[in-house]
């Protein structure tokens, strides 16, 4: 692996010429491993109760915003409007509350969410193991969890209170939903939350290499977002601008050639559209990031937890992918009992 | 030949005992013992596989442990074994002898191509890794019976190059790099090495160790042969150890992807 | 008595393991016993007495790869 003062290097380096030779060889990669196909995904938003307080996130305990948690029947409003739009593959997100949303809520919403799609996801609070086995069998396919920093400093700056701001506990999460036999793990830094991006990314590939020997069964995915302003506070350490943003992207294809790359609807079209030459391999679509959301968003009248750059709907971005020559996948091959 | 600083400071280490030369020999197939014990010195070597078989009671024959030095770690194969079970047994009865706990477990039961058992191996393994056994296991390389091998209690994996008696080198090179990089236990490459450079490749590509037999024993000049596959097993370790440069694949002439990213 | 040792048949007119091992190895240091599949360690060649019909393997080592 680039030991992180290459990785330093690469980053700092202005060459637009080395920019393009890491593309082209995330590309070939990505051409090699991924054909030509982008899986396509949207999130619902279930609840915004939380009881830790992140200080870059919308949602965070002390933040003074309208809370919401859908019920059954809102839920599978959400859903059901959701899954019309032709949408297959959904992430489930709450805000950390156990006590707003526990297990057996999440695992009441995953039933509903079996009714309606193929591909489920949780975005949720880390658990224990024998809880995401519940879910597991239950229908849920997918575990996503970001360690937003892996700077130990930095993590207990920005997370004040509540679980979350147990860094171990959280570190040890991909490797719990491992344990629990979950399929597909989705790991994740918040870029520029820390100001040292190359330590960040070389700590993530380390949790990468862990989980990919520990647990070769699982599928990976990681994710990059970038971090948003809230209310115009900025929380940002560092700025990782587009160049830097792409050749994190093509670091990453090229370290772990089998590892999905997801970019969400934070980032604006124009780079969407250009990452997913460049080694994106899953984008969401035609995404709300607020409670309610997709059908009730009057009735909850919840914020988003993050802006959305790229408002463009699920056909469009269908339209989009198939013009540039892409293969848009909307559901994949699953079995047909989680066991 | 003296110690190079390499191998001072790289030493092979199996089940908690260090060993400066990465060439192990086999003692099969030699014309005569005093090849045999010839090539034992000329190679470095510092084990070396014997098998057991009944004794022809006929002809009284010299013991082969005549020729091999009393320092150099003896390993039981367990050639002529079908199956675990058999295997297991002529672990036990080389046990007797108390000269060495290493064995190293051969299940074939395939004589057109001498493939091991690797699901007899991993049997083999843990019983005998359970009872106070050295395992070596001689394996096909695959990437989940070494893993099995691993659990297993295995001191380390021994993937054919290639069948044995070919010297057709590394056919299963890919398969092998494989093991390599995701396993822990030390990879003795064993099998199908017929030629100093195929040796030399293993070595290269991050092997820990070599196992030659039949090359050694069927060449013209035995202990000759040795003394160049000691030198091709060092050059080979030394050639990994400096960090090769990688092969580059050529840059294909495309469109460029970032372009957008600089221009106003 | 008639023995079978490695699989053939022998006639043999002593009595003990270790009269046995005696007149067919040079080298008893390095032989392993199984009487009728069990291992016969070597402090014990002595005061095992055969019988007609035992079934004697003598291994020891070879060459091999």
């Amino acid at each position: 692996m680039t030991s992180l003062n290459d990785i330093r290097k690469i980053l700092d380096n202005p060459d637009p010429r080395l920019t393009e030779q890491l593309a082209q060889q995330s590309a070939a990669l990505t051409r090699q491993y991924f054909g030509r196909t982008i899986a396509l995904y949207a999130p619902v938003y279930l609840s915004n109760y939380c009881s830790s307080h992140c200080t870059y996130c919308g949602f965070h305990s002390k933040n003074n915003i309208k809370r919401a948690r859908l019920t059954p029947e809102q839920t599978e409003k959400e859903m059901r409007t959701l899954a019309q739009t032709g949408i297959e593959n959904v992430l489930l997100l709450t805000g950390e509350s156990y006590k707003a949303t526990p297990v057996s809520y999440l695992k009441e919403a995953v039933v509903i969410a079996k009714k309606y799609f193929t591909g489920i996801s949780i975005e949720v609070y880390p658990m224990e193991v024998q809880e995401y086995r519940e879910l597991f069998e239950a229908g849920v396919d997918g575990v996503t969890v970001y360690q937003e920093t892996y700077l130990r400093e930095r993590y207990k700056e920005v997370h004040l209170e509540g679980k979350k701001s147990d860094y171990d506990y959280r570190y040890g999460t991909p490797e719990r939903a491992g344990q629990a036999g979950v399929r597909q793990i989705s790991i994740g830094i918040l870029l520029g939350l820390s100001d040292d991006v190359a330590q960040d990314l070389h700590l993530l590939y380390e949790h990468l290499q862990f989980m990919e020997k520990n647990y070769p069964g699982v599928e990976y995915s990681v994710s990059f977002p970038r971090i948003r302003t809230i209310k115009g506070r900025e929380f940002a350490l560092s700025l990782v601008d587009d160049a830097a943003f792409i050749k994190i992207i093509c670091l990453t294809r090229i370290h772990f050639p089998r590892v999905g790359i997801n970019l969400s609807t934070r980032e604006r079209p124009e780079i969407r559209d250009r990452a997913i030459h460049l080694g994106v391999t899953k984008m969401s679509a035609g995404s709300s990031t607020a409670v309610g959301g997709y059908e009730i968003l009057e009735k909850t009248q919840q914020e988003p937890q993050f802006d959305i750059s790229d408002h463009r709907s699920l056909n469009e971005i269908i339209a989009m992918l198939k013009t540039q020559n892409f293969d848009p996948v909307l559901t994949d091959w699953r079995p047909i009992n989680n066991k | 030949m003296q110690n190079t600083i390499s191998q001072i400071q790289d030493p092979l280490t199996i089940a908690g005992e260090t060993f400066t030369s990465r060439f192990l020999l086999g003692t099969g197939k030699f014309k005569n013992k005093k090849d045999l014990a010839d090539s034992i010195e000329s190679s470095g070597s510092q084990i070396v596989t014997v098998a057991l078989r009944r004794i022809d009671i006929e002809t009284h024959e010299d013991n082969i442990l005549q020729y091999i030095p009393k320092n150099i770690k003896l390993m039981v194969n367990t050639s002529g074994a079908r199956n675990a079970k058999e295997a297991i047994r002529i672990a036990h009865l080389a046990k007797e002898t108390t000269l060495s706990n290493w064995i190293k477990i051969e299940v074939i039961n395939d004589s057109k191509y001498l493939l091991p058992d690797n699901v007899e191996t991993i049997k083999a393994t843990a019983t005998l890794a359970a009872e106070g056994f050295v395992v070596l296991p001689y394996m096909s390389p695959d990437l989940y019976a070494a893993r099995e091998l691993v659990k297993a209690g295995a001191s380390a994996v021994m993937p054919l190059g290639s069948l044995i008696g070919s010297n057709q080198g590394l056919k299963a090179k890919e398969f092998i790099r494989i093991l390599i990089d995701e396993i822990d236990l030390p990879v003795i490459v064993d099998a199908g090495i017929g030629a100093p450079s195929q040796a030399a490749e293993a070595m290269e590509m991050g092997a820990d160790a070599v196992l030659a037999n039949t090359a050694v024993a069927t060449a013209q000049n035995p202990a000759l042969l040795a003394k160049a596959f000691r030198q091709a097993v060092e050059a080979g370790r030394l050639g990994y150890l400096s960090g090769l440069p990688s092969q580059k694949s050529d840059a294909h002439a495309s469109s460029p992807l970032t372009g957008f990213l600089y221009e106003k | 008595m008639k023995l079978i040792v490695n699989g053939r048949d022998k006639q043999f007119d002593g009595l003990s393991l270790q009269t046995l091992i005696a007149s067919v190895s040079k080298n008893p240091e390095h032989v392993i016993v199984e009487l009728n599949s069990g291992i016969v360690k070597k402090d014990r060649w002595e005061q095992t007495q055969l019988k007609d019909g035992d079934r004697i393997e003598l291994v020891t080592f070879v060459g091999g790869g």
